[in-house]
């Protein structure tokens, strides 16, 4: 199946040519208009549940915490404050991790897509000889591997514990990546092409740059978001492998601020009871503009994705 | 070949041997021709060496009793000690029981949901919303887990959360969400859907693209009702998928959700929330027992394994789709 084609978006022209609805009854009419108006519920009542806690959110961050307290923030920001900004920007963990997360991504997502798109290029040829055992040697692992303690260890008798290696290498190839990888490029390149490539004196290396690379940028700009966007938010090998918190990514800032409710960075004065309490409070603050800074980027690149993910979904699909 | 030649019947090894050596250094010519490609392969297949088979080699470490100095290889045989050890440890029902429960509940609630969301947004009559309930839907997926529990923490939060707002304004008593036992299973679970639901939809949306519109055409020209196409087209039309990615999940049953489960683990919840993986990790990765921990470990990759295959099989007993 090609990628760029969806039978249902471009079908539903065609099916409006077909104007005569023989047989189509009164009550059938009706059943039809049940199903719509339910399915609309169904659908807005879900947007509504996705959309309302991230809508909480954004206005809680710029509300005073003591509204949010007394339950007066529900639909309005109440008392405007940019406070729990202002201490994030200030906050030196936050931009340490930002700095961090955005070198853990680059170079993991460098890593990882081109040994995605190099090996799934071979894999995808059926004249390399091996290519069933080799496939296979990568799908054992999808359903059977050694678990958390021993690839701890093995990350540790690499000498890769607290370095950059350690983040970015052991997840670096999914072999599930490289099945949809693999599978785009055997719909996708015809053997005609290499045929005539090889026949022009063109070797393997020579057709997978000049040639198969720039044939495949959808399947490209996937991968690389896919990584992206899993390198942003992935926290765990950070936890297990780094010791040193100035290594650590956003992340894992963010889950030792949000989740281990450490709240010394939002100036506990200490001393009497109620410092302690505003201090609470301006923490909570902290807490929901936090949640929107870090989250934001992928939103804001939401919708420049969202395509590429359809695509990959239906790649996958197709498998 | 040779049969075909009467005259070589009576020696056929001394017939066979030199066509076999040419089929031996034929196929190291063509291995030989094809080394660029291997170059292009060897580095996924050091990765899977390194990070997926030498760990797998180090689970003997289970059956052993680790320590650095002497390595996966060397390290001292102690057969299924550690396995004994954590069947009789006072967590192994708890533990077990915690990650079955979570497991089970999350197929039944999270695993037919995207279907049912897929089935009604391929109905929708304009474009233009389906593609809206598409994005909004999906967008909770490329939030992290961590921004996702940290969301549960405050929107859950006992003293100024927005649920609890809720309930003191329709004059209930605030709930300590996130530090009972009892609410840890149906927070994971709806926390669950709201992330990945809209996410799971899109492959089922793809499947249901891929159906005939002509089926529909037909079944409406007959007076078929939208339900009764839905049921009887579309449903049967996306099986196929519904059924390996039914098995998919299965095989991964026992692994997913753990670094969710981790982050929203307080010491007031642990008697339901303290599953498997995370038990792998306090134990192993916090207290430094290897070798039990492996184990445990190991244990939940077998049982993972056994659930895998045993619906593959009913799977093709029923002549379904099967991944293999």
């Amino acid at each position: 199946m090609s990628l760029t084609t969806n039978p249902r978006t471009t079908g539903s022209p065609a099916r409006a040519v077909i104007q005569h609805r023989p047989r189509q009854t009164l009550r059938d009419k009706y059943g039809d208009r049940v199903f719509n108006v339910t399915a609309t519920a169904v659908l807005l009542l879900s947007i509504l549940a996705v959309v309302y806690p991230l809508y909480f959110i954004v206005i809680a961050s710029v509300s005073d915490p003591n509204a949010i307290y007394e339950g007066k923030v529900w639909l309005f920001p109440s008392g405007v404050t940019l406070e729990g900004y202002q201490r994030i920007f200030a906050d030196s963990r936050i931009w340490n991790g930002l700095g961090n997360t955005l070198i853990y991504t680059v170079l993991g997502t460098v890593i990882s897509v081109t040994t995605i798109l190099c090996g799934a290029y071979a894999l995808s040829r059926k004249d390399m000889p091996g290519r069933k055992i080799l496939m296979l040697l990568f799908v054992i692992t999808m359903f059977f591997d050694g678990g958390l303690i021993t690839k701890y260890l093995v990350v540790r008798d690499l000498g890769m514990l607290n370095t950059v290696w350690a983040v970015v290498l052991p997840g670096a190839v999914g072999v599930w990546n490289l099945i949809i990888a693999r599978s785009f490029f055997e719909h996708t390149i015809p053997n005609e092409l290499r045929e005539a490539a090889q026949m022009d004196g063109a070797t393997d290396f020579k057709f997978f740059f000049k040639m198969v690379l720039p044939l495949s940028k959808p399947l490209i700009m996937l991968m690389v978001m896919v990584h992206v966007v899993a390198q942003w938010n992935s926290f765990f090998d950070a936890l297990i492998f780094l010791n040193d918190d100035s290594k650590y990514p956003l992340q894992l800032v963010l889950r030792n601020i949000l989740i281990q409710s450490d709240v010394s960075s939002t100036g506990t004065t200490g001393g009497d009871i109620q410092s302690y309490a505003a201090a609470q409070r301006i923490a909570e603050l902290t807490k929901y503009a936090m949640i929107v800074v870090s989250s934001l980027p992928l939103m804001i690149a939401l919708p420049f994705m969202q395509k590429h993910f359809t695509k990959g979904a239906m790649i996958g699909a197709v498998k | 070949m040779s049969r075909t030649i009467p005259a070589r019947r009576g020696r056929p090894s001394a017939a066979l041997s030199p066509q076999r050596k040419i089929s031996v250094s034929l196929r190291l010519k063509r291995i030989f021709r094809a080394w660029q490609l291997y170059v292009l392969l060897a580095p996924s297949l050091i990765y899977i060496a390194v990070f997926k088979y030498w760990p797998m080699y180090g689970v003997q470490i289970a059956f052993k009793n680790y320590s650095p100095a002497a390595g996966f290889t060397d390290s001292p045989w102690v057969g299924l000690t550690h396995f004994v050890r954590f069947v009789n440890s006072y967590q192994f029902g708890q533990v077990l029981g915690n990650t079955l429960w979570i497991a089970v509940l999350g197929l039944l609630v999270a695993f037919p949901i995207p279907i049912i969301l897929a089935l009604l947004v391929n109905q929708l009559q304009s474009e233009r919303f389906k593609k809206f309930t598409q994005t909004v839907l999906y967008s909770p997926a490329f939030i992290s887990t961590v921004v996702v529990v940290g969301i549960m923490f405050v929107v859950l939060s006992p003293r100024s959360g927005l649920l609890n707002n809720a309930i003191q304004l329709a004059g209930g008593e605030p709930i300590f969400f996130m530090g009972s036992a009892e609410w840890f299973r149906p927070i994971y679970v709806i926390s669950d859907v709201w992330q990945n639901a809209g996410f799971s939809m899109i492959v089922y949306l793809a499947a249901l693209a891929a159906i005939d519109p002509a089926l529909h055409d037909a079944a409406k020209v007959d007076g078929a009702s939208k339900l009764q196409r839905v049921r009887h087209i579309d449903l049967p039309g996306i099986m196929p998928v519904v059924t390996i990615l039914f098995i998919l999940a299965i095989g991964n049953l026992l692994n997913v959700g753990f670094e969710k489960a981790l982050l929203m683990q307080t010491p007031l919840n642990l008697s339901s929330s303290e599953i498997i993986q995370t038990y792998v990790y306090h134990a192993g990765l916090q207290q430094a027992q290897f070798s039990y921990s492996a184990a445990i470990g190991l244990f939940n990759s077998i049982l993972n394994l056994a659930l895998l295959l045993f619906f593959n099989t009913v799977a093709r007993r029923a002549n379904q789709a099967t991944l293999w």
